[in-house]
Order: C-alpha cells, then sequence, then structure tokens
C-alpha cells in the first residue's frame, strides 16, 4: 500500500470538498435530507474516483484507468437524477420554478461532481509527488479554481432594484406606470391593493436587459421571492400569483407579489440576490459585433435598445 | 400528472346575454351578483376573473 496515505488524503479532501459545496441555501436546494445523504454518498464515489485515478495513471494501470472514464460517466447522470425530482415537485409548487432554473440547479450539481474529482485528483497528485502538506495546497487551489470557474452571478449586478408603489386603477394592476393585469373581482382587488408589494427592475447594461428578457429568469426570480416571503395564493385564487411583466418601451420590469411577510427591504434583497441562469446570461459581451465598435454600440443606444426611457427602437412596436 | 384546459375562457358573466357567444354564461343584472357569481366561479374552475368592461366578466384558466 505505498499509496495509500496519499489516497486517503485525496479522499478526504474530495469529501471535505462535496460538504462546501452543499452549502443550504434556499436559492441551491431545499433542505431535503434524503438528498443530503444521496449526494454525500455519492460525494464519497466521486472523490475515491479521483484519488484512486492518480496511482493507476502513475503505475501505468491503463484498465484502470479506462474503469475510470466509465466511472466519470456516471456522474453525467446527477444531472438529470436532480432534473426529474425537481420537475416532479413542479406541478404541486404555488410558484413553480420553472424549466430553465430547474436545468440550472441540475446543471451545477453535475458540475461539483467534477470538481469533487479535480480537487480528490489534485491532491492525492500533491501528496505522492511531494508532501501530504503539498497535496492538501493542491487540493485548496483545485477548489478554488472549481469555485472561481463556476461562480454564479446575481441579477443585483447588473439590475437595479428599487420599490415601487402598487396602485390599482379600475379593474387594472399596476406596478408605477407598468401595467401587470386586469382583475375583474372586486374583493380580489382590495386585496391587492392591501396587500401586494411591487419592485421595478431597471436594467443597467446591456446584460441585464437580457437577463431580465429571459422569461424563466423572471420565473427564477418570483420563485426565489415566494420561496423567501411566502404568497398569498391559493390554487382557486390564481389571481394572486407574483407576476413580472416587461416594459416593452424600457425594458425594465416590474415585480408583484402579494406576500405572507410585506417586507419590501427583504423582497428588494431577495431579487438582487437571485442567480442569473445561464441561459439567461447577456450574450452581447459575446457578440463581437456591435459590442466592440463604439460607432454601432452608439447606433444602437440611439435605437433606444439601452435606453431607460427610450422609444420601442426599430418602430415595431 | 393533471391535464386541465388553459388560456381559455371558461365562463361568462354578464349583464345581457347578447353581448357574447359560444362559452357558458351566466346573467346577472346588477354589478354585486355579478361580482358574486364571478366569485364562485373563479373558486370552483381554480381561474381568474376579468374584467372586460361594459358589464362582461370572464373566468380564465392560466
Amino acid at each position: 500500500m505505498e499509496y495509500g496515505g496519499a489516497i486517503g488524503l485525496g479522499l478526504l479532501a474530495g469529501i471535505l470538498a462535496r460538504v462546501l459545496l452543499l452549502r443550504s441555501d434556499y436559492r441551491q436546494y431545499p433542505t431535503y435530507p434524503h438528498g443530503y445523504s444521496t449526494h454525500l454518498l455519492m460525494g464519497v464515489f466521486a472523490a475515491l474516483a479521483g484519488a484512486v485515478a492518480v496511482p493507476a495513471l502513475l503505475e501505468k494501470e491503463w484498465t484502470a484507468v479506462t474503469f475510470f472514464l466509465l466511472v466519470a460517466e456516471q456522474f453525467r447522470s446527477i444531472r438529470g437524477m436532480e432534473r426529474d425530482s425537481l420537475k416532479a415537485l413542479e406541478d404541486s409548487e404555488l410558484v413553480p420554478r420553472g424549466t430553465e432554473y430547474i436545468e440550472n440547479i441540475a446543471r451545477v450539481f453535475e458540475t461539483r461532481y467534477y470538481i469533487v474529482i479535480v480537487v480528490s485528483a489534485a491532491t492525492t497528485m500533491g501528496a505522492v509527488k511531494t508532501s501530504p502538506l503539498m497535496g492538501a495546497v493542491f487540493g485548496a487551489l483545485a477548489f478554488m479554481w472549481g469555485l472561481v470557474l463556476t461562480r454564479v452571478e446575481t441579477v443585483g449586478e447588473t439590475v437595479e432594484v428599487r420599490a415601487a408603489q402598487v396602485t390599482v386603477r379600475g379593474s387594472d394592476v399596476w406596478v408605477e406606470d407598468i401595467h401587470i393585469s386586469s382583475v375583474g373581482l372586486e374583493k380580489s382587488r382590495q386585496f391587492i391593493e392591501e396587500r401586494a408589494i411591487g419592485a421595478i427592475l431597471t436594467p443597467l447594461n446591456d446584460e441585464g436587459r437580457d437577463t431580465l428578457a429571459s422569461y424563466g429568469q423572471r420565473q427564477a426570480m418570483l420563485h426565489d421571492a415566494a420561496a423567501v416571503l411566502g404568497v398569498r395564493i391559493d390554487a382557486d385564487s390564481p389571481e394572486f400569483a407574483p407576476q413580472a411583466k416587461r416594459d416593452l418601451k424600457t425594458g425594465k420590469v416590474a415585480v408583484l407579489i402579494v406576500p405572507m411577510d410585506g417586507d419590501e427591504r427583504l423582497l428588494l434583497e431577495v431579487l438582487r440576490r437571485t442567480p442569473v441562469l445561464e441561459s439567461a446570461r447577456g450574450r452581447t459581451r459575446f457578440l463581437r459585433v456591435g459590442h466592440l465598435n463604439p460607432k454601432i454600440r452608439a447606433r444602437r443606444n440611439r435605437l433606444g435598445g439601452n435606453d431607460p426611457e427610450g422609444d420601442p427602437g426599430g418602430g415595431c412596436r | 400528472m393533471e391535464v386541465t384546459i388553459q388560456k381559455a375562457i371558461l365562463a361568462a358573466v354578464v349583464d345581457d346575454p347578447s353581448k357574447v357567444s359560444g362559452v357558458p354564461t351566466f346573467v346577472a343584472k346588477d354589478d354585486a351578483s355579478r361580482q358574486n357569481k364571478a366569485l364562485y366561479l373563479s373558486r370552483i374552475l381554480q381561474g381568474a376573473v376579468h374584467d372586460l368592461g361594459d358589464g362582461v366578466l370572464i373566468v380564465v384558466k392560466h
């Protein structure tokens, strides 16, 4: 057992990485105890796979390396597992997560296992080649690399979020000057007027504009807000469902929620902290056209694409 | 999985039946009784009530 110590250290580092990545945060994973157990156990397998792979490589045990690739393939099923379990809950959620949010969560879970594998492999490699201490350093570096690589932006980074007045005019509900919906029942209108709170989200740049445009992103924000503040809604009162409507002239989004906890500051904070879904990340930064060329950029701004009070642009609406 | 009809007008509550056709219609002359009927219908059908103006309320499943 010449590699025993190194493998043990790698295994330990991998498990530690999994535990650290299993943060109990309302945005990442609801606190289902069985979910925790599953992921901890899977984390042990991932750590073991990573730790054993290094000595196998060093000893030129190619069969073992092939098996390692087979094991790594298994972790691809994690995404499907998370997706299935969250989708199964969707029907009974008062405010559903939406498919985009679920896909995002599932992808995050899959990636974490790859980080665990890399951390334990790096630790074992360090321990075998130099010393156990260096192994720990290698592992920590790999872990930090993983964190940097998977850093999640929040909505608040590209969007300004502020509180806004909810008003009922006639049968229509408005958040400032953005129309939310028409509510036909007088009692429901009174209920909304008394209890609803609202927010206006203004994009600060092109990325923010694209983020807010995503329907899935808006659903994710509503889900998070409802999860934290609670909602006054039941299956037979859909008119109180939280809503996020986009103002086509300015690209702003108005959020309306009838919460159990009417703390406005909490709503703003939740909206700011909602993770930006990968599918909703601003795409303009990746496009060379119009982004790097200041002339084209200026023309786009004139069209109203990014102007907070601008006209719709292009005369299409 | 539950299958429901969505984005469809499930029922209408009106003051004059000639204003709508093609959907189950309930007639109530005064505003209070229209509101009452619409409330019951929305809770029973789990739909939202929208006011089209001119004495026409519709129940829609979203």
